[in-house]
């Protein structure tokens, strides 16, 4: 296969790829939006619009840096595949995003932070006439001023207070409660309460309460919402380009690009190299060789003949390969898993959150308590006097510590975490982590690197490893890389190689002809061994020298299972691969248990064994074979570098591929969960003392004020100090 | 008392001009990219 004939149905397939990234921008004109995640500085955002305002048809480009994306406005002369090399030339990596996930879109973050601005008027201004009632207003006065009140809070408690009036009403209509119902009823009360009382011209108003109360608690659901939208941005940032179709082979010998889910079976179809197989596909004519780690587990490449099968989803890692479609996208691998996880979900919708086991106690409680304080007080007193202590009660309770006493420390919490580079995508994960019992690692990729390194050179010959070099700077298979890495210091330059696909790579210097590949290639002998992959390097047709290779664990793999351990939380490994290699492994890092050549169905049992043995289960992946076991896990993490679907399938994803990191999500979300508790238990405290107060009628508007705010403080800072807390990872276990 | 007549409508009129200047700020996206704002400071404009 020439290179022009290559050439040309890749930029083809690009630019058809694309064109469905394409959306119209709020002034009609077409805009595509890119994800740079690297750019961080003045200097990056100079680069990258300098750089893409050099393109034709370009007419105007703006990095937005807190996202870490750039928005391309153009015309339709612009070729869209200028456009990421422009990127890359300036020197920053690139990847279009789908505008159906741009986060920037976010309708609820919108919501909030207009409900929080009008609130945080309202409460303001009503504070100022709250102020001069208190300080002995005469009565002329203070009904004006009440009357002021209303007509800021009337309409403000109406609009800000939106998304809890919504998520209540909802909740009760299929018979649950949640925390939003006692708020709901509680500033619903107050403020008909108040109006009411300025209605007839009484002393007390609970205006401030009502708005203030609004304000604190959206404050809370903002910072909430903040972090999640951060995080979720950042993980569609990590996305790379899916395989979004093919190349298709015409029988005329002609190519052109078809859409994924037109592929039909039995289209012929091309894979160049580093290339994803779009659908399960047989191979035809010439045998390819394919990576499976993140279809299988499998951690050596494997050579796929004629007439055999390969899943989607697998990497081609040598030359160009055909292929024929064996199923549509929808029944193939890829979507299998999708659908294995969508079936695997069943724990996660199982979890009751903290915060809402405690409403479904602590809102019963508390709207007796108000019954009951209206039915002593109207036998006591007036049914008018009933009135203002039940609603008092009512108000006093609402639990706008115990609402912001969970969400405020995981907001501190998952700020630590992406500090780190560790993304959390919800609290509620973070609550279930800090119960895991057990640990379940997948081992091809997660606990090690996922790439085979060189262990071993077998020779007489003296630099052999720097020949090889020379030889393997010309390829890109990922064997050829391990020895250039491995040589590197020692090499010399690099040579006019040839590379033959599925074979190796031939190159002459000093009248001497250079091999280096496989036995065949290079007239080596072949002893079978499947723990390790070999390449030979010969002269003249005679091997000369042998190189073995296999996947290393990551530096800090043992580390991390150690850590784990002391932690009181033992670790297993589920692999895909077979299990002579998963032995060794896992007695080389010191794993407690290991189960091999798991399918991912198989996975998912053992997930619930585990589950049934030990308690709350975290599985570490990466491949498409992890997905549904990360979906049934009670809670998942995957390295950044994990397949798109696994990072979708994870509850936490490590952006800096540390292990180490594993260790240090447990516990900070053990320390959080402490606190959260602390604030939990501090919140009915103060309810507990407050409460008599409130049913003997001695809160006065000024009495829920101070006590509303101080108790919201105290729970606020007590969650700040999950920020300076020290982490001591080698020896976390003794924090517990 | 007089005085209340004039002083309240305008603090409560400043109040909500604040406020629509705010509504009109996210609106115009300024809130968009509060990290790239503060860098674009140190961007020399006058270079080609």
């Amino acid at each position: 296969m020439t290179l022009e004939l290559t050439d040309l149905p890749d930029e083809l397939s690009k630019h058809n790829e694309l064109s469905e990234y394409v959306e119209r921008g709020p002034d009609g004109a077409r805009q595509i939006c890119f994800a740079v995640p690297d750019a961080y500085c003045a200097t990056c955002i100079e680069a990258i619009e300098s750089g893409l305002g050099k393109v034709e048809g370009v007419s105007n480009a703006r990095v937005n840096l807190s996202q870490r994306r750039v928005v391309i406005q153009h015309d339709e002369s612009l070729d869209l595949a200028a456009l990421g090399p422009a990127i890359s030339l300036s020197g920053y990596r690139n990847f279009p995003v789908d505008p159906a996930d741009l986060s920037s879109k976010d309708k609820t973050m919108a919501e909030l932070v207009r409900s929080l601005a009008v609130a945080g008027f309202a409460a303001g201004n009503i504070m100022l006439f709250s102020v001069s009632v208190w300080s002995g207003a005469d009565e002329a006065t203070r009904d004006l001023f009440h009357w002021l009140s209303a007509l800021i809070a009337l309409p403000a408690v109406a609009y800000a207070g939106r998304p809890f009036f919504r998520s209540a009403f909802a909740a009760l209509r299929v018979g649950r409660t949640n925390m939003d119902v006692p708020i709901a009823i509680g500033i619903a009360a107050t403020t008909t309460l108040s109006l009411f009382e300025t209605i007839v011209g009484g002393s007390h108003a609970y205006f401030d309460a009502s708005t203030m109360l609004l304000f604190f608690l959206l404050a809370g659901r903002t910072l909430d919402h903040m972090m999640r939208a951060r995080a979720r941005g950042a993980v569609e940032n990590l996305a790379r380009l899916q395989p979004r179709g093919a190349v298709q082979l015409h029988a005329d010998g002609t190519s052109s690009f078809v859409r994924l889910a037109a592929i039909e079976p039995g289209m012929h179809l091309q894979l160049r190299a580093g290339e994803r197989v779009p659908v399960d596909s047989v191979v035809v004519g010439e045998a390819g060789e394919f990576d499976l780690a993140l279809v299988s587990g499998e951690s050596q490449p494997v050579t796929i003949g004629a007439g055999a099968s390969v899943p989607a989803g697998a990497a081609n890692l040598g030359g160009v390969v055909q292929l024929e479609a064996m199923r549509a996208s929808a029944d193939s691998f890829l979507s299998r898993m999708a659908s294995m996880m969508g079936a695997a979900e069943e724990v996660r919708t199982r979890y009751r959150r903290i915060a809402d086991r405690v409403s479904r106690h602590y809102a019963p409680v508390i709207h007796l308590t108000a019954a009951a304080t209206f039915v002593l007080w109207v036998v006591l007193a007036n049914p008018h006097t009933a009135l203002l202590h039940a609603v008092a009660v009512l108000i006093i309770t609402c639990p706008c510590a115990l609402a912001l006493a969970v969400p405020i420390v995981h907001v501190v919490a998952a700020g630590r975490l992406f500090e780190r580079g560790i993304l959390l995508r919800d609290g509620a994960a973070l609550e279930r982590l800090a119960k895991v019992g057990v640990v379940a690692f997948d081992k091809t990729g997660t606990l090690t690197e996922g790439k085979p390194q060189l262990v071993g050179v077998d020779s007489d010959m003296q630099d052999a490893l720097a020949r090889a070099a020379w030889l393997a700077g010309a390829s890109s298979h990922p064997l050829s890389q391990a020895i250039v890495a491995a040589a590197a210091g020692n090499d010399l330059g690099m040579a006019m190689a040839r590379e033959t696909a599925g074979a190796g790579v031939e190159a002459e210097a000093d009248g001497i002809v250079w091999r280096l590949g496989n036995a065949a290639f290079c007239n080596g002998r072949d002893e079978f061994d499947d723990t390790q992959s070999r390449v030979w390097l010969s002269r003249n047709g005679e091997p000369v020298a042998t190189f073995r290779f296999s996947d290393r664990p990551r530096p800090d793999a043992a580390a991390t299972l150690q850590a784990l351990e002391r932690a009181r939380v033992p670790s297993t490994i589920l692999s895909g691969d077979r299990p002579h290699v998963v032995a060794a492994i896992a007695s080389e890092l010191g794993a407690s248990d290991f189960r091999a050549a798991l399918s991912p169905s198989d996975k998912l049992d053992a997930i619930a064994a585990l589950r049934a043995e030990r308690g709350t289960v975290l599985m570490v992946g990466d491949g498409i074979n992890d997905a549904p076991a990360m979906r049934a896990a009670d809670i998942s993490m995957a390295p950044g570098s994990a397949a798109d679907i696994g990072r979708a399938a994870a509850d936490l994803v490590l952006t800096r591929d540390r292990l180490d990191d594993v260790p240090f999500a447990i516990a900070l979300a053990r320390r959080a969960e402490v606190l959260v508790r602390e604030n939990l238990i501090f919140s009915v405290l103060y309810n507990v003392v407050v409460l008599p107060l409130a049913i003997a009628g001695y809160v006065t508007p000024l009495i829920a004020a101070i006590a509303m705010s101080t108790s919201s403080l105290v729970v606020v800072l007590n969650a700040m100090r999950l920020r300076f807390y020290k982490f001591d990872t080698t020896n976390e276990g003794a924090s517990r | 008392m007089s005085g209340l007549v004039v002083l309240i409508p305008c603090a409560i009129g400043l109040g909500l001009v604040a406020l629509g200047t705010f509504f009109w700020a996210l609106r115009a996206g300024q809130y968009e990219d509060l990290e790239g704002a503060g860098q674009r400071i140190l961007m020399n404009d006058d270079l080609p």
